[in-house]
This record gives C-alpha cells, sequence and structure tokens, in this order.
C-alpha cells in the first residue's frame, strides 16, 4: 500500500501538470448530490474502512450486496409495468397485453379522482376522470378492470395512497370471488401518506387518522394478507419533485422510521410488520451515482432497523423494493432518445439489485404510453434480463473502488439528513415545519438554472436540437368516459341494496369514531357496492381533511 | 423618481393534479427576475383561482397542469374571468398539454402555452413583454 501512495501522489502531480496546460471540460465536476467526482479511485480511497463488514455478502447483513444470495440466478426481477386509464374495461384489455408480452406482474394507475376518493360525478372530478389512470368508483369497477386475471397467479401492485383501505377491500372481495385465499394474494399498496404531504398531492385526511390507517393495514394483512406489501416507501416522487440521491435516501428512509415508529406506537410487534414494508425508488441518470443509491439504501435501512429499532427477524432489515425509471428525464423533444435514458437507468436499478421494475415509455413527456411504446419498455427490460448479462451474478460492480466510495457517501450523508430529521421531531414534523419542501424545491431550482445556465446539458433540449414535427397517434382519453362512468354509477346506485349500503357506511363511521381497525367495515362497505366516494365522504366526516399551507 | 411598479403574478394549481415542482420553478424564477408572485397551492377550482387573482390584484395567471385537465378547467378559468369583467388578466399556462389543444386554448383567451423544454428565460421574457404596467 504504501509503494502504491508513493505512485498515486506521483500520478497526481504529473496530472496536476498535464490540466495546467489542457483545463477540463469542467472544474469541478460533481454529482446531483454535491459529491465531487475523482479523477480516478484506487484502493487508497477506501482505506481504513471496514470493507468485508459493510460490504459482507447478499442475502445477509447489512444486505449491501443484496437482499437474496444469489438474486436474479434465482428469478429475475418483476417486470411491472404501471398502467391505466379510461374505464376499467380499457385498462384491463392493457393489462392483458402487457401479460401477453411478457410482463411478469400488474401495476394499476388509477385516475385523480379515485386517488382523492371522489366518484366520477363529483364537482372535483370534471376534466379529471380516466386521465392519468383508470376510474374505480365501486368494486363492480374493480371487478372489471381484474376480469380474467388469476389473482392467485398475478401479483398486483397499486398505486394508492390515502383511500388505499378501501382499493384493498375491494381487491381482497374480487379475490375472494374468485376463489383465491387471502393467504394466497401478493402485492403492494403504495399507502405512503407522508410523502403524498411533501412531494405528491394526493392527500385526503390530516396526518395523525392518516396514519392510523397505514398501521392498521399493517396490523390487518399481517394476519389475514400474510405476503401482501402493506406499503411501498417512496423516493420516486421525491426524486420526481427535484430532490438529489442523496435527498432520495434521507427523506424516504426518515419517512420509513416515521411508520415503523408509528406501528410500535400503535402496538404491532417488529418483526411481525416489518417484513412486510417495501420501498420504491427512482433510477435517475448519473448511471454510478443511481447504483451506489440503491446500495447505500439498502445498508442504511438495515442498520436503521437492526440499531434503532432492534428488530431481530433479518426479514425486518431486508429493504426489498420496486424501482421506476425517471419520468422527469424524459424529454418532449426527439422522444426517440428517451428509449436510450430508461435503458441507462433501468440498467443502474438492475445492477442496484431492484426487486421489480417500471420502464417509462418514449412518449410519456407527452402523454400516457401508447401500446407501441410500451412494448418497447418492457423489452428494454427484457433484453436486459435475457440479452445483457448483468443477471447472471450478484452485484456484479461491488468491490468497485468508485462504487463503494460512493455508496459510504452517499450513506453517511443520507444520515446526516435524517438525524437532522430527527432533531426537527422526526419526518412528519419536518414535513409540517416545510422543511422537507423547502430542500426539495432549492434542489430543483437549481437543476433547472443549470441547465439553463449549459452547465448541464439535456440531449436533444438544450444541445443537439434538431427541426422535428411533433409525434402523432399519442393516447388521449375521451372526455366521454366521465358521462359513460356517471351512468354506471347511477345505474349501481339503482340496483343495489341502498339500506345494506346505509348501515355499513355507519357502521364504518362507528370504527373510525371508536379508533377501531377500518379494514373489516371498509369490506363490509365496498362488498354492499358502497362507492369509494361515499367511504371516504364518511371518514371525510370522522377525521376532516388536511389542509396544505402553500409554502414557496 | 417613481419605480416601475413590479409586476404581479398568480401562480395556480387548477385541479387534482399534485406535481408542483414546476409551478415553484417558475414562481422562484419570476421572483428572481423582480416580479412579485403569489402562489395558490394545490387543487384550486377555477373559481377559487378567479377570486384570489382578483383579491391579489395581479397582472398575470400563471396555471401548470400535467393531468391533461386542462381542456376542462382553462377553458373553465377564462368563462369565469369574463363574468367577473377581469379578462384584462394576462393568463398563460405550462405543463403536459398536447400541441393540438393549444389552438383552442389560445382561442377561448389563454395568451400563450409553456410546454416541456420551456425556460424560465422564456417565460420572463413573454411576461415582461406583455405586461406593461
Amino acid at each position: 500500500m504504501e509503494d502504491f501512495k508513493k505512485a498515486k501522489a506521483r500520478w497526481d502531480e504529473e496530472l496536476g501538470r498535464k490540466l495546467q496546460k489542457r483545463p477540463e471540460r469542467k472544474t469541478p465536476f460533481e454529482n446531483t448530490s454535491g459529491v465531487e467526482i475523482e479523477t480516478v479511485y484506487t484502493p487508497l480511497d477506501l482505506e481504513g474502512t471496514d470493507v468485508m463488514g459493510r460490504l459482507g455478502l447478499p442475502g445477509e447483513y447489512p444486505f449491501t450486496r443484496g437482499v437474496q444470495p444469489n438474486m436474479y440466478r434465482g428469478r429475475y426481477w418483476t417486470m411491472r409495468q404501471y398502467a391505466g386509464f379510461a374505464t376499467a374495461e380499457e385498462s384491463n384489455r392493457r393489462y392483458k397485453f402487457l401479460l401477453d408480452q411478457g410482463q411478469t406482474g400488474l401495476s394499476v394507475a388509477f385516475d385523480l379522482p379515485t386517488q382523492i376518493g371522489y366518484d366520477s360525478d363529483h364537482p372535483m372530478a370534471m376534466g379529471e376522470v380516466g386521465k392519468v389512470g383508470v376510474t374505480i368508483d365501486s368494486l363492480e369497477d374493480m371487478e372489471t378492470l381484474l376480469n380474467g386475471i388469476p389473482l392467485d397467479k398475478v401479483s398486483t401492485s397499486m398505486t394508492i395512497n390515502s383511500p388505499a383501505l378501501v382499493l384493498l377491500a375491494m381487491y381482497l372481495s374480487v379475490a375472494e370471488k374468485q376463489g383465491v385465499a387471502s393467504t394466497d394474494l401478493r402485492g403492494t399498496i403504495q399507502n405512503d401518506i407522508l410523502k403524498e404531504y411533501s412531494s405528491r398531492g394526493t392527500y385526503i385526511f390530516p396526518p395523525l387518522p392518516s396514519m392510523k390507517i397505514i398501521t392498521d393495514i399493517f396490523a390487518f394483512c399481517a394476519e389475514n394478507v400474510p405476503q401482501w406489501n402493506t406499503i411501498s416507501i417512496s423516493g420516486y416522487h421525491i426524486r420526481e419533485a427535484g430532490a438529489t440521491a442523496v435527498q432520495e435516501v434521507a427523506f424516504t428512509l426518515a419517512n420509513g422510521i416515521a411508520y415503523v415508529k408509528a406501528a410500535m406506537d400503535a402496538g404491532l410487534e417488529i418483526d411481525k410488520f416489518a417484513p412486510r414494508l417495501s420501498f420504491f425508488f427512482n433510477a435517475h441518470l448519473d448511471f454510478l451515482e443511481e447504483i451506489a443509491k440503491f446500495r447505500a439504501a439498502r445498508r442504511l435501512w438495515a442498520r436503521i432497523m437492526k440499531e434503532r429499532f432492534g428488530a431481530e427477524n433479518p426479514k425486518s432489515m431486508m429493504m426489498r423494493f420496486h424501482t421506476q425509471t425517471a419520468g422527469c428525464t424524459l424529454t418532449a423533444q426527439q422522444p426517440m432518445n428517451n428509449i436510450v435514458r430508461v435503458a441507462f437507468q433501468a440498467m443502474a436499478a438492475v445492477l442496484g439489485g431492484t426487486q421489480s421494475l417500471h420502464t417509462n415509455s418514449m412518449d410519456e413527456a407527452l402523454c400516457l404510453p401508447s401500446e407501441d411504446a410500451v412494448r418497447i419498455a418492457l423489452r428494454t427490460q427484457q433484453l436486459i434480463a435475457h440479452e445483457s448479462g448483468v443477471a447472471d451474478t450478484v452485484d456484479p460492480l461491488g468491490g468497485s473502488y468508485y462504487l463503494e466510495k460512493l455508496t459510504n457517501e452517499i450513506e453517511e450523508r443520507a444520515e446526516d439528513y435524517i438525524r437532522r430529521i430527527d432533531e426537527m421531531g422526526g419526518a412528519p414534523s419536518a414535513i409540517e415545519k416545510g422543511f422537507v419542501q423547502k430542500e426539495i424545491q432549492d434542489s430543483a431550482y437549481r437543476y433547472q438554472r443549470e441547465i439553463e445556465k449549459q452547465e448541464r446539458i439535456v440531449v436533444g433540449l438544450n444541445r443537439f436540437q434538431t427541426e422535428e414535427e411533433r409525434p402523432k397517434g399519442l393516447l388521449r382519453v375521451d372526455p366521454s368516459v366521465r358521462e359513460a362512468q356517471v351512468k354506471r354509477l347511477q345505474a349501481l346506485k339503482g340496483r343495489r341494496d341502498s339500506q345494506k349500503v346505509r348501515e355499513c357506511l355507519a357502521g364504518l363511521k362507528q370504527a373510525a369514531e371508536e379508533g377501531r381497525n377500518l379494514m373489516p367495515s371498509t369490506i363490509d362497505a365496498v362488498k354492499a357496492y358502497a362507492t369509494l366516494g361515499e367511504v371516504c365522504d364518511t371518514l371525510r366526516g370522522v377525521f376532516g381533511e388536511y389542509q396544505q399551507s402553500a409554502i414557496l | 423618481m417613481q419605480g416601475k411598479k413590479k409586476i404581479r403574478v398568480l401562480a395556480a394549481k387548477p385541479g387534482l393534479d399534485g406535481h408542483d415542482r414546476g409551478i415553484k420553478v417558475v414562481a422562484s424564477a419570476l421572483m428572481d427576475a423582480g416580479m412579485e408572485v403569489v402562489y395558490t397551492g394545490l387543487r384550486q377550482t377555477p373559481e377559487q383561482i378567479v377570486e384570489a387573482a382578483i383579491q391579489e390584484g395581479v397582472d398575470v395567471i400563471a396555471m401548470s397542469i400535467l393531468s391533461g385537465a386542462h381542456d376542462y378547467l382553462f377553458p373553465r378559468v377564462m368563462d369565469i374571468l369574463r363574468e367577473r369583467g377581469a379578462e384584462d388578466i394576462l393568463v398563460i399556462g405550462g405543463g403536459i398539454i398536447p400541441d393540438e389543444d393549444i389552438p383552442a386554448l389560445k382561442e377561448c383567451g389563454i395568451a400563450e402555452i409553456f410546454g416541456p423544454g420551456t425556460t424560465t428565460g422564456d417565460i420572463i421574457r413573454y411576461i415582461e413583454e406583455k405586461v406593461t404596467t
């Protein structure tokens, strides 16, 4: 090592002389998290760090290299394309198309009224029905959505937060009708309210009752749906809002800490609910920073679960996550470039050890994906899996001096942030104070300034532009979807047993007022074909609505 | 000697769309360029947007929307502005708005649409050109 140190010192000197004559492209070289990037990394960068201890072996604490010992040699990551638009019928068709094309899990996108607990006939739903996802107003729609899809064979992820309990109740009801035992169901609900307050905006109720609903779901699923991922603690949206890689890890894990704390305060045993917590990260542009980020997040969470919360079951310490390639990096200009961006980003997610993956389509800076575009996105994953060879060994980049240095850096910096958030009283307080939002906003503004000053190049946008025609044949959602849905709602309300609905909603109201677990009464209500809006309005009546303070 | 009056802008998020990165970046840039910006926050109805614009005495309404609901919400804002006699306010929009929707939006009174790839410089220059205080 001493000889090498001397050699490096000599090498640094020579390079320094060279740079006097030939300055580099920029100075300094920095990644999004503000870490300065050296010319080359060597064993010296890892000197004094417990490389073996911090790296370990895959499938073992601290899981830096992966949560299973043999990762993709056993089974590839789940190829799970987020999809949904217009009606349940149309979305069902798209799901069957995607499964046909080789995707291995479902992922449901709901429209904004559904995500915010409004029926399609609500005034706030005007113009919004079916636009960003499928519209689900009742169990009837859910039955149509999942028609012909065997829920004992296919796992389903539902991107639903505030009304997650209702959609989960609907899913369980459909499964029951299919004759599938709830103990056989596999899937995920996003169910992550904290990031809604700070970065995504589809909140309904205030923080305390929202956290209660979340821990209700943890408790219910631990007993009844043991293979279900009860939450997908998300960094994706935080990153999309403009956060750096370090902030993505820090704010996500801080939210995770808040959920674990809430569950334990509610009397749940950590090793009973923690194995079913899952995460959701972004796969952004800086290829190596992203791989390091995933590894840092895994190691940091394992340490938090063990050291801070005293978890004993290794499954409680294992961070399993889904990844989506970064939507915010897609350009409307030269959309075919997006195919390449997504390919790099997907590769980073795989090299980072993701459990499941969504790849964006090339047209998504403009609209929801067309069939052709989403097929290419799915093929991107299949090409990585079957042709690139990276899935044949675990954590192939492990041991790279740069990667390990970066992994350590990200972990340290994220830990710093978490400490600061702890001092503020935890993630919910930090969000209430506007701290998280301000950090994200500052990063977003900095990023935009860099683009406008040409310090950050976006190919096709601020360099290498072409004159081009806008693509045609983009997916559009017909506004008549709303009318059709309103008619369906009217017909449903005419058919169903209104007395039963009223009783169920009264039961739900009582359960909410008495602080009991809301899942059983929610299930009763949805089975009676109470609408999503009716269930949520009942809860609004008890819990109130969250009022966001407009922070700039 | 009197200084030039600052341009006042209402930055608004109509409808249920919760993405506020864009509007916050635009608002910050407008403030850095010397304008006064009032941000409505999320989930504004067209009525609320117009009311706020009138209350705050703004010269410009800048709306950001990514959910595809612009086809209903933007024309509603323009209708209400006209009802309230406030159509002299400059109204601009941005977000995810298909090219083919722009002519209809302009026809109902939206002055300009700034899509993906717009720079904050573009928006600042546009407002400064169009607004005489």
